[in-house]
């Protein structure tokens, strides 16, 4: 098990003679007490292992996500649209690196985690295994999936777990510019000629679902959600936020004259919300499972840049090594 | 002691940044890199791209010595009987001023 820094023993005979029941009691008290749990202190088992899951998918998402967004670097229409995109870009990688140390903290190494993004073991975000055909898409990804990201991230930064938390807390700032730029993509484009309108409406057809169901099944449907909403991992169920994600965003889409793509959609005046169609869990689980439009592709992307920047790390490591024996040299 | 880590990615290095002069470094994360050099470059493109700091340290992970949780309260117990360390536990005298 890796470990961030050492410790000293102190531990009084008392502690040290608690059995794992009570262990477990202290810890659920201090859960319930809104109290942040931190990378040294006791937990249980599988607090550990939902955590390790969660937030290395969370890093993988990002990573990952870098590459449909990455595609359109190069066709920026204008080079203030690049130069904002690389932007955003950047910060989903620093994104990624947060997370993966955040995970770190909870006893996995680095490497372990890249490995099993590349052997395909773990999981990312469903979202990202689909194409951007167009420069709408852009504004589309930005608009809906930061967009419901926010929502996520906004109630995950409530959570027990210290490092995650304040991973949150950093993202969600440095998300807000991604939620705004592709909003104004999508709002000047359909705003522009027939042709940019039209674009703008077909990106929002393909991924107006796709950011639905990227906020998770249903709360009976989720495998992991009573445990990691007693262990406040989670703070509120996916159809929460699910929902407040679909009232934000619907009177956005209605601002630019866009039209959501469900036939069911509602406004209920009693309950204040908008109500959706059925949701394609389907398509969902095809894409999770691996039969998304891109999933082979977003994998060997990434199994191809780690293997061409191999030579780079090689080099880096070299040079340390040999720094490191001439300081030892000099010392001796 | 350099430890090395079971990768190519490098020893882990915690960073600490300073806002703005005048207040202390704070702990902010960690990253992977290979030497200090790479670990104060990695340290500036990851944690400060909104101009968050005007002073970047970063420390190898396993130069940090730290307390536990479980040792915590023994550890800082003495101090939490010594009230008369805080300037309330004492009366002055009214109309005294500047004490």
């Amino acid at each position: 098990m890796l470990k961030v820094g050492n410790t000293v023993n102190f531990t009084p005979l008392i502690y040290a003679i608690m059995t794992t029941e009570e262990r477990e009691i202290e810890f659920q008290a201090k859960i319930d007490n809104g109290q942040k749990i931190e990378p040294k202190e006791w937990m249980p088992e599988n607090y550990r292992k939902q955590l390790i899951r969660m937030i290395s998918q969370h890093a993988h998402s990002e990573i990952v996500g870098m590459l449909p967004e990455g595609n359109w670097i190069s066709r920026a229409p204008s080079l203030r649209r690049k130069a904002v995109l690389l932007a955003k870009v950047q910060d989903e990688a620093g994104h990624g690196l947060y997370l993966y140390s955040a995970a770190e903290t909870l006893g996995i190494d680095r490497q372990t985690l890249t490995d099993q993004l590349l052997t395909g073991k773990a999981k990312y975000s469903s979202i990202f295994n689909y194409p951007t055909l167009s420069w709408a898409d852009i504004g589309a990804i930005g608009w809906l999936v930061d967009g419901a990201a926010i929502v996520n991230q906004t109630m995950l930064a409530r959570g027990s777990y210290g490092p995650y938390s304040r991973a949150m807390v950093r993202i969600c700032k440095e998300e807000s510019f991604h939620n705004r730029q592709g909003y104004e993509i999508m709002y000047e484009l359909a705003n522009g000629t027939e042709a940019q309108k039209q674009m703008a409406q077909d990106a929002l057809n393909r991924w107006w679902g796709p950011s639905i169901q990227m906020l998770g099944p249903s709360d009976a449907a989720s495998i992991n959600s009573s445990e990691t909403m007693k262990w406040n991992i989670k703070v509120e169920s996916n159809d929460v936020v699910r929902q407040r994600f679909i009232d934000r965003t619907v009177p956005q889409a209605i601002a630019a004259g866009l039209t959501i793509p469900d036939p069911d959609l509602k406004y209920n005046d009693e309950t204040e919300h908008w109500e959706i169609g059925p949701v394609d869990w389907d398509e969902f689980y095809r894409v999770i499972k691996g039969h998304g439009p891109c999933n082979k592709k977003r994998l060997s992307d990434r199994q191809r840049a780690e293997k061409e920047g191999e030579w780079v790390r090689e080099a880096a490591i070299a040079y340390a090594e040999k720094q490191n024996k001439k300081m030892n040299s000099i010392a001796a | 002691m350099n430890v090395k880590d079971i990768s190519d990615q490098g020893p882990l290095w915690e960073v600490f940044i300073q806002s703005k002069s005048g207040i202390p470094h704070k702990h902010a994360g960690s990253l992977h890199a290979p030497d200090a050099e790479m670990a104060l470059t990695a340290a500036r493109d990851v944690y400060t791209r909104r101009g968050e700091g005007v002073s970047l340290w970063v420390v190898q992970s396993n130069s940090i010595t730290a307390t536990t949780e479980s040792d915590s309260e023994s550890f800082f117990d003495p101090a939490d009987d010594k009230v008369y360390r805080h300037p309330t536990f004492y009366t002055v005298p009214e109309g005294v001023k500047y004490l």
